[in-house]
């Protein structure tokens, strides 16, 4: 048995999530890198679910994080898809100041 | 320390490496670039542990599709990214303090999860069953148990496929295109008029 067990795995995707949500908070402004932290955070929980799935020696796991991947990607079409609209409309991408969707 | 071990330690660091530039870069395009640095990371990860299938998903998903859908809207929006850096430094102890408190509640949970858990009596990562492949694997298990959640993943693609275009679809007016249909269409009677001018005067309008 090698010495890399599940803590590790755990904690370095514990680490990738901790950044993405940090991402969120320092780049309130740009949206393109707030789309990404997701992207980072969405990777964290993959690894978090494919190594259960190994160290459980169950692939149901890895089925879960094939249908993460693919709500990933379809959040990144339609987010990039928004916010192409979002930049014809108004010729800027800073959205903390972008309430024109409010009720 | 094994083989498996630093290439698990080389992993991480470069993991965490790169998504910590990915927040901070100054360049988007950069960001995007670090993006893929980190998802190849993962990739190398998930072979380590014994996913294969799902590591080459990653590569071809996210950065033959993904990051180069980011690469092409962070090149074709032109902003002035600087001017989106700013609340950097305002928020930066603020989101420390939040992120410095939920790495230690995470890695406490993991720790202990990792010891006193289902997997507490693992015996490490899953080695590939003799003659079945990992691919294969997967694919006996998705395509029987759990064949409905494929069919919604599907549908989940469809939907985000229809809403990208419709979103980002744009009909211009004033704008002239080919129409073959009235171009076969047309005829001599169409297309031309025959006038008999009188010798001395002007065509009339």
């Amino acid at each position: 048995m090698s010495g890399v067990g599940l803590a590790h795995y755990l904690t370095v995707a514990a680490i990738l999530f901790t950044i993405g949500v940090f991402g969120i908070f320092v780049n309130r402004k740009n949206v393109i890198v707030i789309l990404m932290s997701i992207e980072l955070i969405l990777l964290a929980v993959n690894i978090n679910l494919v190594a259960f799935s190994a160290f459980l020696h169950d692939v149901t796991g890895q089925i879960f994080a094939m249908i993460v991947l693919t709500v990933a990607a379809a959040e990144a079409a339609v987010g990039l898809a928004i916010l192409v609209t979002f930049f014809r409309n108004r010729g800027d991408i800073a959205v903390d100041d972008a309430s024109v969707m409010k009720g | 320390m094994d083989l498996q071990a630093i290439a698990f330690y080389l992993l991480s660091a470069v993991i965490v490496v790169s998504a910590l530039a990915v927040i901070s870069a100054r360049n988007p395009v950069h960001s995007v670039l670090f993006l893929i640095t980190a998802f190849f990371s993962a990739a190398g990860l998930f072979v380590l542990l014994g996913a294969e299938f799902l590591a080459m998903l990653l590569v071809i998903v996210y950065v033959g599709a993904v990051a180069v859908l980011f690469l092409f809207v962070v090149m074709m929006l032109d902003v002035d990214f600087a001017a989106l850096k700013e609340g950097f430094a305002r928020y930066l102890p603020l989101g420390a303090l939040v992120a410095g408190a939920l790495v230690i509640e995470m890695t406490v949970v993991a720790v202990a999860v990792a010891r006193h858990g289902a997997a507490a009596a693992s015996s490490g990562p899953m080695t590939t069953t003799p003659g079945v492949t990992n691919a294969e694997t997967i694919g006996r298990v998705l395509y029987t148990d759990y064949v409905y959640y494929f069919q919604a993943a599907g549908l989940v693609l469809l939907v985000a496929m229809i809403g990208a275009i419709v979103l980002t679809l744009k009909h211009r007016t004033g704008v002239r295109r080919q129409s073959i249909a009235d171009q076969v269409g047309r005829t001599p009677a169409k297309g031309m008029r025959v006038v008999q001018i009188k010798s001395g005067e002007g065509i009339a309008p």
